[in-house]
């Protein structure tokens, strides 16, 4: 399945005289759990609003499951989007919201929705409203996997979630990943649960694309490198992408693979994923992006502040 | 993803490893469908990659005994509802594993336990520990702290190993693997 779940190419979007989303330019391929990441302002609901059109593009286009257009009656069928504050209807009980979803779709699983909302012990005739936080979320999520989507799209989907709710969520998320090949893009703050829970990133940033690829090549291709603050300096021909200095010691976050050469007086670590997209989101500067002929590199005599270690 | 779908669970009776299991510190936590002896867990500040640390406790259960030729892994999904993590990881670990020649994926039913690190059996294993713990007691007892055992610990077992090696001289091949503790 070499299909793209969401493709833009110069994608860009303005409210005003502002633009939430510029020259947007990406490629997320099927079969992953894709992660989209940046700054508040950084353009990710945007992102994701015109992928299941919700929103029209002022500039450039997007397409959705293998060059669907975004709200066309076959890109609805395919997609499931959880928008970013949970939407239940409060005054309406699971079993209406229920009715009412196979209603308005073409394909709805009640049989799977009910086992589901069995299991997970959410009372039929409850108003929505006077369910949890974490059950208000999971009634959202179970209706919109009923539709048995190709792809699900989650805003922030555990933002307000305690930390019981959201593991058993996106347990509920990554199960459907599993047991169907849904493909799955959300976009998170919580770096720290990345790191178990996508294997693709995307990191937006002021707008733009700053970091796509698989999880496992960023990885690969990253290493950190610790070593004399005197001679950080000597790496403005490497790709670094984050220095932190103290006085003696300078810890370098550089673009190389795992058999690059260690300079002598250095040490080479792997980095995690969410040291690498906080290194990422604190040099907006720095890219790494697939495809040849795209990784740019900052350079170090542009005088970047560097952070000081503590 | 490509992930058998619940079938194994029939032929799923897989005898956990024999001899009593009571000290067995690995048990299915009460869910449902425990068709594998063992149970992963996750250690977020590891800073070990999630897949490694699978592939690390099937290893360390196979060294234990908790695991048998035969055994079933925990099945992906089950991994994957209750840890929360990628199917992908899963599958990279038992493709891992695969690759080491220590588990084999069956069509349709899982992947299963294909060969054993542990060289000793269960009831010696028990009496080995039992041993250790007397050890323990008694460094606990002339002031060693945890870290002080394990360097203890550490320090013979290299002397240990530099001694026998030295005294065989010819072609090592012997022991094979000897990272015994993990």
């Amino acid at each position: 399945m070499n299909m793209n779940v969401i493709e833009a190419s110069g994608l860009g979007k303005r409210y005003g005289g502002t633009w939430a989303l510029s020259e947007c330019t990406l490629a997320i391929p099927a079969g992953h759990v894709a992660a989209l990441v940046g700054p508040n302002g950084a353009g990710k609901t945007t992102l994701l609003n015109l992928a299941v059109g919700l929103a029209e593009p002022t500039a450039g286009g997007v397409t959705v499951l293998g060059g669907l257009p975004p709200g066309s009656p076959a890109a609805l069928d395919g997609i499931a989007f959880v928008a970013q504050d949970m939407p239940v209807y409060k005054n309406l009980s699971a079993a209406d919201m229920l009715h009412l979803t196979r209603n308005l779709n073409r394909h709805f699983d009640q049989p799977y929705a009910r086992a589901r909302l069995a299991e997970l012990g959410i009372p039929l005739n409850r108003k929505a409203g006077k369910l949890s936080g974490g059950q208000q979320a999971q009634l959202a999520l179970t209706v919109a996997l009923a539709r048995r989507p190709r792809l699900l799209v989650l805003d922030e989907p555990v933002a307000m979630l305690d930390p019981v709710a959201r593991h058993d969520f996106m347990a509920t998320v990554l199960t459907a990943a599993a047991d169907d090949g849904v493909s799955v893009v959300l976009s998170s703050h919580v770096l720290a649960e990345l790191e178990r829970v996508a294997d693709y990133l995307i990191l937006l940033s002021r707008g733009r694309v700053q970091v796509a690829g698989e999880v496992d090549d960023l990885l690969a291709s990253h290493r950190l490198l610790t070593g004399p603050a005197a001679e950080a300096d000597r790496y403005s021909e490497r790709p670094v992408v984050h220095v932190r200095r103290g006085e003696a010691q300078a810890h370098l976050l550089v673009r190389a693979a795992a058999d690059d050469p260690v300079p002598p007086g250095w040490e080479a670590h792997p980095v995690g994923l969410e040291e690498l997209t906080l290194a990422y989101l604190r040099e907006p500067g720095a890219a790494a992006l697939p495809g040849p002929g795209r990784d740019r590199t900052l350079p170090f005599e542009t005088g970047q502040p560097s952070e000081v270690t503590r | 993803m490509d992930i058998d779908k619940g079938t194994g669970e029939g032929q799923a009776g897989v005898s956990p490893a024999g001899a009593g299991g009571g000290d067995r510190s690995t048990a299915p936590s009460g869910q449902a469908a425990a068709a594998s002896p063992i149970e992963f867990r996750l250690d977020a500040a590891s800073g070990v990659p999630t897949y490694l640390q699978l592939v690390h406790q099937v290893e360390h259960a196979l060294r234990l005994g908790y695991l048998k030729p035969g055994d079933q892994l925990p099945k992906v999904r089950d991994v994957v509802a209750s840890l929360a993590i990628n199917p992908n990881t899963v599958l990279k670990a038992y493709r891992d594993l695969e690759v080491k020649g220590l588990a084999a994926g069956r069509p349709g039913q899982g992947t299963f336990v294909q060969a054993t690190l542990s060289q000793v059996a269960l009831p010696e294993l028990t009496a080995l520990r039992r041993s250790l713990s007397g050890w323990l007691a008694a460094a606990d007892g002339a002031g060693l702290d945890e870290d002080g055992m394990v360097a203890l610990f550490t320090s013979a077992l290299r002397d240990f190993y530099e001694h026998r090696s030295g005294a065989r001289t010819r072609g090592g091949a012997a022991g094979g693997e000897t990272e015994g503790v993990a």
